[in-house]
């Protein structure tokens, strides 16, 4: 008993952040938290995906409790987004997803870095991912692999949840992109892109030295490109990889790209950072 | 190709006790010709069109579905095997007849009498066999659609029970039922009831069977409860029913999968929520059903899922109404989708 208390008196400045659309879920997750968990103070409970990014920058929690199914960005892309803005200097939050179906395969969680709750949350279970989450803490105190861990585990989950509608339908690699200009269909070879980026509606299609827009969704257009020659280098950017000149780093280490024939330097992800390797 | 040399088997064993009840009847008209001679002819000339017609059938590729090529090819290849099976086959036979001396001395003789008969009898008895079969195969085959038809309506079934009962919905419905009954144990209550109607009417609702407006209104109350409770302050619903409707038979939970799609891809997607109205109005001889809400719009169906709510309204209005019923849907960018369902009034 005596050694519990000690332990709970070093957690006791530990905050978290909820991100959960369904208000009365978000009140029980907390309320049940509290009781699980005295030492955690919920710092923010927010309704949607981008709510939960920009918070979880600007209050910067120990302990992020992310639905999956959320409006606007799902909790799996919220959690890819803030990877990708979180401040270097900061270690990141320790994850934990929470589902009310486990649609994205729960055995993809079952590892150390990142863990997940069923809905309705069980008092019992709660308390397992309390345990597992207070380590997790006490590690990253000491050992800086945690955020490669996360990076990693996040990566195979978005690769599990944009493979699985596609599955048995996975085509021929696409050959020619169909963009519309003005009234006439342009027919641009897949050879030609050098990128595709994802921008509000549409996605931007880039050549050496055009440009077209189509209406295809970055995800259902990733699926249909082949895997060798295009890499995903940021949520809304895939680009050709033959294309690419060089990768450079900056002071912060963070990565961009340098494309031939083209001026623009395209970020890269620390999602996807682990692509750029010297041989 | 894989031949099933089990049933080769079997059917060549049936050409052969065919032929040998052709050669006995035979020898019993014509008692005066030789017995054995006439067994050796029947069973070389049936053994090779079986051959030619059990196993060429395959080949062709318009019979991989059915087992008997179609159009003039399955007509070529009853011809062309018994054709070749008589020739073959007598030429053979009077080889080995000659050798083996069943022929009283003297080479065998083909007078012009026999030679009709002979042709004659393997014709008609190829041309039955080959009949024989064909329609066995052909039961099979219909046998084995039927089946396949089966299966596939019960799939359709299953699909449309595990769209009602999507286990996301059920499990965020029991966890906010499992948070209200520790804070609000009479809202829990009430929800409890809604989802018992909601459960009730989805696992009995059968297709083909009919009940008023009214049950239908209420039905979707049930629903729409459910998922006010869950969504919060971000849905609001206005249930539209004029009172001399209300009696209306209508089509069993029509309008659910309208409901479902308009919360699911409307509003659920849309971060600060917004509002689903289902009204019926009538329009002459016509009942207009019309679910409308304020959610994203066409972006949030995803290219695949959409379809089957619309898709499963779409043919239960045909099969019910022919071409009296129709479905509209509209959908505007940022502004909300509206569908209406229109199909004759009863009076």
């Amino acid at each position: 008993m005596h050694k519990r208390a000690i332990s709970l008196e070093n957690m006791s400045e530990t905050t978290g952040l909820i991100a959960e659309d369904e208000p009365l879920l978000a009140q029980a997750l907390q309320a049940e938290l509290g009781r699980a968990w005295p030492g955690l103070r919920i710092v923010a409970s927010v309704g949607d995906g981008a709510s939960a990014v920009a918070q979880a920058l600007a209050l910067r929690p120990d302990v992020l409790f992310f639905d999956i199914r959320m409006p606007g960005q799902s909790g799996l892309e919220a959690a890819a987004a803030l990877a990708d803005e979180w401040p270097q200097d900061a270690p990141f939050p320790a994850l934990v997803f929470v589902t009310a179906y486990d649609q994205y395969a729960v055995q993809a969680f079952e590892t150390q870095a990142v863990d997940y709750l069923l809905k309705p949350v069980q008092a019992a279970r709660l308390q397992k991912t309390v345990a597992k989450v207070q380590e997790a803490l006490a590690r990253r105190a000491q050992d800086g692999n945690h955020f490669e861990a996360t990076l990693d585990q996040l990566r195979h989950l978005l690769g599990a949840a944009g493979a699985a509608p596609s599955g048995a339908g996975a085509a021929l690699p696409l050959k020619v992109i169909q963009a519309s200009v003005g009234s006439s269909i342009r027919m641009v070879p897949v050879g030609e892109v050098l990128y595709f980026e994802a921008a509000d509606k549409y996605v931007r299609v880039l050549t050496a030295g055009h440009e077209y827009l189509i209406r295809t969704p970055l995800k259902e257009l990733l699926p249909q490109l082949d895997a060798q020659s295009f890499w995903q280098v940021h949520r809304g950017t895939v680009v050709r990889a033959d294309g690419i000149e060089s990768v450079l780093r900056d002071e912060a280490g963070k990565l961009s790209l340098v494309l031939r024939g083209r001026t623009e330097r395209l970020p890269v992800s620390r999602l996807y950072a682990h692509l750029f390797k010297a041989m | 190709m894989r031949i099933d040399w089990i049933s080769k088997l079997r059917h060549a064993l049936q050409v052969w006790a065919f032929a040998l009840t052709i050669t006995a009847i035979l020898y019993a008209f014509q008692p005066e010709r030789p017995y054995a001679p006439q067994v050796v002819y029947s069973l070389l000339i049936s053994t090779i069109t079986w051959a030619i017609i059990d196993l060429g059938r395959d080949w062709f590729p318009s019979a991989a579905e059915t087992g008997w090529p179609q159009g003039l090819g399955g007509f070529g290849l009853v011809a062309g095997g018994i054709v070749a099976g008589y020739l073959a086959g007598t030429w053979i036979a009077d080889q080995l007849c000659v050798y083996y001396g069943f022929y009283p001395p003297g080479a065998p003789k083909h007078d012009p009498n026999q030679l009709r008969t002979s042709i004659l009898v393997t014709a008609l008895a190829g041309i039955v066999i080959v009949y024989y079969f064909y329609s066995t195969n052909k039961g099979a085959y219909l046998q084995r659609k039927m089946v396949e038809a089966r299966q596939h309506a019960n799939e359709a079934r299953l699909k449309l029970l595990e769209t009602q009962l999507e286990p996301h919905m059920l499990f965020n419905t029991l966890a906010n039922l499992r948070a209200l009954i520790g804070t609000d144990a009479v809202r829990a209550q009430q929800m409890l009831d809604h989802m018992i109607s909601y459960l009730r009417a989805t696992l009995n609702a059968s297709r083909g069977t009919t009940h008023t407006l009214a049950a239908e209104f209420d039905r979707l109350r049930d629903y729409l409860e459910l998922m006010a409770v869950r969504m919060g302050p971000r849905l609001a619903y206005t249930l539209d029913l004029p009172a001399d409707l209300a009696a209306q038979q209508v089509p069993t939970l029509l309008l659910q999968p309208l409901v479902e799609n308009s919360i699911q891809h409307g509003l659920e997607p849309k971060v600060e929520g917004g509002s689903i109205t289902v009204s019926a109005r009538r329009e002459g001889t016509q009942l207009v059903l019309q679910v409308s809400d304020t959610g994203v719009g066409p972006s949030g169906a995803p290219a695949s899922g959409k379809g089957f709510g619309l898709a499963q309204v779409r043919e239960r209005l045909q099969t019910l109404y022919d071409t009296e019923g129709a479905i509209e849907f509209i959908a505007t960018e940022g502004r909300g989708a509206c569908t209406s369902v229109r199909f004759p009034l009863k009076t």
